[in-house]
């Protein structure tokens, strides 16, 4: 439980978001060309990080907008909240 | 050779108060080198090490934990055991542990409270039904128990359930499996610890694993809070942190650790002789030998590693929970808490060798692991000492996720992920 800093609609109760996962996953530019090896790395394997991880959230319960986070997942603070298609605002 | 437990032994140690009981498993620092060493001290981890001595002969071997034994997930899930999943691999997989539990408290000289009192799942809307019912035939066909009850006789076996048509999402049915039901989580720790133990495995706590050692694709041993442990076979039981172990090693696995959460009511009479789970409002429940009755919720939908769920999933729950059951209306709840459960795509696990020779992983067991523990450390031992999986865990390899051979359990696990 925790607050997120929508960078829409501001301070909201995590419980109005949904959870993407992990954020900078890039789709394929030619996808017929993949081999059954990448396709697994894309679809399912995931860094999972216990720290400081990136990921995609949706105001589900609100604005219905993506963004992505930065947050530590051992405490579940966040460092940062940026809009999709800008740079992370930290490393 | 430890004393067996008995009713002469308790007898024996009531006249010196319970003071002089033998230690049930020793505490050892970690020799240099074993033939074999499993990272995480759960109830998957302890039965690992357990089978790997009792059935291949590997008693050179230990068992690390960075906390207590028994302290993770396997002290924090709501013990229900079951095996009625959809797909042959599965049902092979879970009804092996079903089998191995029957027996457990005789083989292991240690009451592991196995209770087999019934699970019964719910359906609540027109799909329920035609799943459940497909599940059940399905069930049958692979030679487990299971039957669809319609609504009265749901009402029958379990008497306290509100099947009012009125209510949000009306009873309509429901199956039932008479060999499942419930055991003692810590017992089984303990009872595989001390096994273990009589067979010469080094239980080491408080020992973390800080990084694996490796030549090229061939591991060499363990970076510990205990110093080096030198071996060629690592065998990795480590359930939420599966991830973080794995990147010691430069792999990656398909998983994302979420926290699950259960709690606890005050003490009661007995009130509920089953354990009644509802996959689509999310509520299940069981009463514990104490009286509690354990209510377990659902994951939250983010990556997290705290130990602390979302309130607004244990909320729904409860709203499903006295929806369901009035007459819970007035009880309070006494403890609450999380684990981290570490979730496939597919909801199935992996028990599974990988692309590193030496270095095996049991994990991705998700919301549902505890019913396997005795089968997951019997296959996952032979699939260690043989280097080569059961046939009961073929089908649970890693490389499912490449070949797109996937174990779709999601309807199954009746935990919503």
């Amino acid at each position: 439980m925790f607050i997120i800093n929508c960078p829409y609609c501001g301070e909201r109760e995590q419980s109005e978001f949904k959870a993407g996962g992990e954020a900078h996953i890039i789709r394929p530019k030619q996808p017929t060309e993949l081999s059954d090896d990448e396709w697994a790395e894309y679809l399912f394997m995931r860094k999972n990080i216990k720290g400081v991880q990136f990921e995609r959230w949706n105001h589900a319960h609100g604005c219905r907008k993506w963004f992505n986070m930065v947050r530590d997942t051992s405490n579940d603070k966040i460092k940062a909240v940026y809009k999709m298609g800008e740079k992370p605002p930290i490393e | 050779m430890k004393k067996k437990y008995s009713i002469f032994s308790l007898i024996k140690n009531a006249f010196s108060y319970h003071e002089n009981w033998e230690k049930a498993w020793k505490d050892p620092m970690p020799k240099k080198e074993y033939d074999a060493v499993i990272v995480g001290g759960g109830g998957h981890g302890l039965a690992t090490a357990y089978y790997l001595a009792k059935k291949h002969n590997m008693k050179n071997i230990a068992v690390v934990e960075k906390g207590w034994i028994g302290g993770g997930n396997t002290g924090r899930n709501t013990t229900i055991i079951r095996s009625n999943y959809l797909w042959d691999a599965s049902a092979g997989l879970y009804d092996h542990a079903l089998k191995i539990w029957e027996g457990l408290s005789q083989e292991l000289n240690y009451n592991v409270m196995f209770s087999q009192r019934g699970v019964m799942n719910l359906a609540h809307n027109l799909q329920d039904v035609r799943d459940l019912k497909r599940r059940t035939h399905a069930n049958r066909l692979n030679g487990i128990d299971a039957v669809y009850l319609n609504t009265e006789e749901v009402k029958k076996f379990c008497p306290i359930i509100n099947t009012s048509p009125d209510i949000r999402y009306p009873v309509l049915g429901g199956t039932l499996q008479r060999r499942a039901g419930t055991a003692r989580h810590d017992a089984v720790a303990w009872g595989y610890a001390r096994g273990a133990d009589e067979m010469g495995v080094d239980i080491i706590q408080n020992c973390e694993v800080k990084g694996i050692k490796r030549n090229s694709d061939v591991v060499e041993g363990l970076e510990t809070t205990k110093g080096f442990i030198k071996t060629k076979k690592i065998g990795v039981v480590a359930a939420g942190h599966s991830s973080v172990i794995a990147n010691m090693a430069g792999l990656k696995l398909p998983l994302e650790s979420k926290p699950l959460q259960a709690l606890v009511s005050e003490p009661v009479k007995p009130i509920i002789d089953t354990v009644v789970m509802s996959n689509a409002v999310h509520a299940y429940v069981s009463q514990s030998d104490k009286g509690e009755l354990v209510i377990g919720a659902g994951t939250d939908d983010y990556v997290s590693y705290s130990q602390k769920g979302s309130h607004d999933i244990v909320e729904g729950t409860l709203n499903a929970i006295l929806e369901l059951y009035p007459i819970f209306s007035r009880m309070r709840m006494l403890r609450q808490w999380g684990g981290i459960v570490d979730i496939c795509p597919d909801a199935s696990p992996i028990i599974s060798k990988t692309s590193i020779k030496g270095l095996y992983f049991n994990c991705g067991w998700g919301t549902g692991g505890f019913k396997a523990t005795p089968g997951s450390g019997d296959l996952f031992a032979h699939t260690i000492a043989n280097d080569e999986p059961h046939k009961l865990n073929a089908a649970f390899n890693i490389n499912r996720f490449v070949s797109g051979d996937l174990v779709d359990e999601h309807g199954a696990a009746a935990v919503a992920h």
